[in-house]
């Protein structure tokens, strides 16, 4: 089995008060895998220490089974993309600087006619050339995001990482950004690790779903084995109905369950020691070591 | 559903309507450029005519071209000597001076990630003026005879943003550090060179006074060379992360997504513009606003690619300040208002116009 992506064993924290623990999973090419999880269970911390945004204190990624660690920041570049949950700039600039930016792993000080041939197939494939001469921070929130994707796309990596994409969209927007992602992975063979809140648009597009709470990977596999009522219960304290949508599982949140005694400052190791707990959450998904999504 | 890959319009050889747009807005970034260098050209020959000394337009160029084909033109020996002594070494040393401090308010802008920055943010003046200080009441400097002030004011304008940098070093070469520690930095020299103030004598007062107004007098084309040697190393090094800069606008976690390793670009960029500023600073006193006002309106006008805004910045930031010094030197001749008053006095209705009206505004959000 061909592994594009793999997370072997990730420690992170800020000031001691550890964010991630020991998180590993392994994912296949032309893959659109989610990470779903509450807030602050470390999804976008995860996706940053993918890309080395951030340095982990211990672990290690691969891509194509080359350590990532060991590379430039150039090297990381060509390999990797990402697309951050934030637009905010300093100093705006047009649509078409703005993607052409993502080809500076590949360029000298020089951008060739080939360079912005480039951006302007990717502005094409994601609709938005008639943007190129506007600025960016005229845009509304939906066109910014597909701005951030294509300046992704011409980096030209086999792996895309994206943090929320669709978090301040309406919905009409939530689902073109889907598409087009969803798109890239299967007209491009391109790898896609996402951070999402929404677990119904998880359940839609994904083909595996990562599911976090503090810090560890509680379950992982195919939509219909992750997003159950039980695991839902247990990561998010919500109790929901699990519906059957076109084969996928709908989500339909139905109250809040209090946290009791145990609740959210115990810690994550004690998560799973806490025998009211465990009973919630399915022992096949308790003592999950290895994630394969390939 | 994902857009359907439309091909290319240029492999059937035609160009979109956008991939036009673009196009022309390519050329009339390079266009502006030449109209600004044009410009320069036409002010400097300007401006030499003004003085005591009549002088012509005519006579102005035929004086500057006189030196390198003279046997194409000639000017009589006066004209001569007051265009080359007095009034083109000032005027040199302006363009420098300004094209110095509108580079290097832009790159500060781009990594401190704030259009409030500006050559002087790490404190470089503020130590400066302190250099002067130590000069002028304590007598001590680091060199004698012309230099005993310039020298004092360039070292301690480059220990200040040392200092800075190396702090940020430490302590991780964020933004907000660097701008928290420039601001620290900038009030403890401050409040020493009022110490100094304080307890100096009536002709100490007025060196280290007029020193901080900014002025272009000092120029000389032996000083003019030592400008243009660092400015030949420093301005090529800082043009050379021009890419970097562009991505770093985006944020430090975007820039390392892309390839670049943001804060060590940071503390290259700073080294090298307090170079630069430390040497244009101790050669002309506090000249404000130029760093902060000429890149505002590169972006306004160009937008923002440093591959262009950079020496743009730097061009205009060359003719705001011999525009300035022309005015402050004819305004109520023969008394000449310190430059460095000029620059804020032109610069900031005009900014403000820019502010109000300007078209661009999507670039200087």
């Amino acid at each position: 089995m061909m592994i594009q992506l793999q997370a072997k064993g990730i420690v992170f924290g800020y000031n001691s008060s550890p964010i991630l623990k020991d998180v590993s999973f392994e994912i296949g090419p032309s893959r659109l895998v989610t990470i779903v999880g509450p807030n602050g269970s470390g999804k976008s911390t995860l996706i940053k220490c993918i890309d080395r945004i951030l340095a982990p204190e211990k672990g290690s990624v691969l891509i194509d089974r080359k350590e990532v660690t060991k590379m430039d920041r150039m090297e990381i570049a060509k390999n990797l993309s990402y697309v951050p949950q934030s637009s905010a700039r300093t100093f705006s600039s047009n649509v078409f600087d703005t993607v052409l930016m993502g080809r500076r792993p590949h360029i000298g000080w020089l951008s060739s006619s080939d360079d912005e041939e480039r951006v302007w197939e990717v502005l094409r494939l994601l609709g938005i050339e008639e943007l190129a001469m506007s600025g960016f921070a005229e845009l509304s929130g939906g066109q910014q995001q597909k701005v951030l994707i294509a300046r992704a796309l011409v980096q030209e990596t086999k792996v895309m990482l994206l943090d929320e994409p669709t978090s301040n969209l309406d919905i009409w927007h939530q689902l073109d950004v889907m598409n087009i992602v969803s798109d890239l992975v299967k007209k491009r063979r391109m790898t896609v690790l996402m951070a999402l809140h929404d677990l119904n648009l998880a359940s839609k597009y994904s083909d595996g779903i990562i599911m976090m709470k503090r810090g560890r990977i509680m379950a992982a596999g195919d939509p219909a084995s992750v997003l159950t009522p039980e695991n839902i219960e247990a990561i998010y304290n919500v109790e929901v109905a699990v519906r059957s949508q076109s084969e996928e599982p709908f989500i339909v949140p139905i109250r809040q369950i209090k946290p009791n005694g145990s609740g959210p400052k115990s810690g994550g190791g004690r998560f799973f020691t806490s025998g009211k707990r465990r009973s919630r959450l399915p022992r096949s998904i308790a003592e999950m070591k290895e994630i394969r999504l390939s | 559903m994902a857009k359907t890959v439309r091909r290319s319009s240029t492999r059937s050889g035609r160009r979109s309507k956008m991939q036009e747009a673009h196009d022309s807005f390519v050329f009339a970034r390079y266009f502006f450029m030449v109209a600004i260098v044009a410009l320069i050209v036409l002010l400097t020959g300007f401006i030499i005519t003004l003085g005591p000394l009549d002088i012509s337009v005519a006579d102005a160029y035929r004086a500057l071209l006189s030196r390198a084909y003279p046997s194409s033109f000639q000017v009589d020996p006066l004209t001569e000597r007051v265009v080359w002594n007095i009034r083109f070494p000032r005027i040199v040393g302006g363009i420098l001076a300004g094209f110095g401090l509108g580079v290097c308010g832009c790159v500060m802008q781009a990594v401190l990630k704030n259009p409030l920055a500006s050559p002087f943010t790490l404190g470089i003046s503020s130590g400066a003026q302190f250099g002067i200080a130590v000069a002028a009441v304590l007598g001590i400097s680091v060199f004698g005879g012309p230099y005993l002030l310039i020298g004092n004011a360039f070292l301690f304008a480059l220990l200040c943003s040392a200092f800075i940098i190396g702090l940020a070093s430490v302590k991780g070469a964020t933004s907000e550090t660097l701008i928290l520690a420039g601001i620290a930095v900038n009030y403890f020299f401050s409040s020493m060179s009022q110490l100094f103030r304080y307890f100096a004598d009536d002709e100490q007062l007025r060196l280290m006074t007029s020193w901080g107004m900014g002025d272009l007098a000092a120029f000389s084309w032996s000083k003019i060379s030592i400008l243009f040697g660092v400015f030949a190393v420093c301005i090529p090094l800082l043009m050379l992360k021009a890419w970097d800069l562009n991505i770093m606008t985006s944020g430090d976690e975007t820039a390392k997504s892309i390839g670049v390793n943001a804060e060590g670009v940071r503390v290259y960029i700073l080294l090298i513009s307090s170079l630069v500023v430390a040497t244009v600073v101790c050669f002309t006193g506090t000249i404000a606003f130029i760093g902060l006002v000429a890149p505002h309106m590169a972006r306004m006008i160009l937008g923002g690619d440093h591959r262009f805004l950079i020496p743009a910045s730097g061009i205009l930031g060359a003719s705001v300040l011999i525009a300035a010094d022309g005015i402050a030197m004819n305004l109520i001749a023969p008394t000449v208002i310190p430059t460095g008053i000029m620059t804020s006095v032109i610069g900031v209705p005009f900014f403000m116009y820019l502010m109000l009206k300007g078209r661009r505004k999507e670039f200087w959000t």
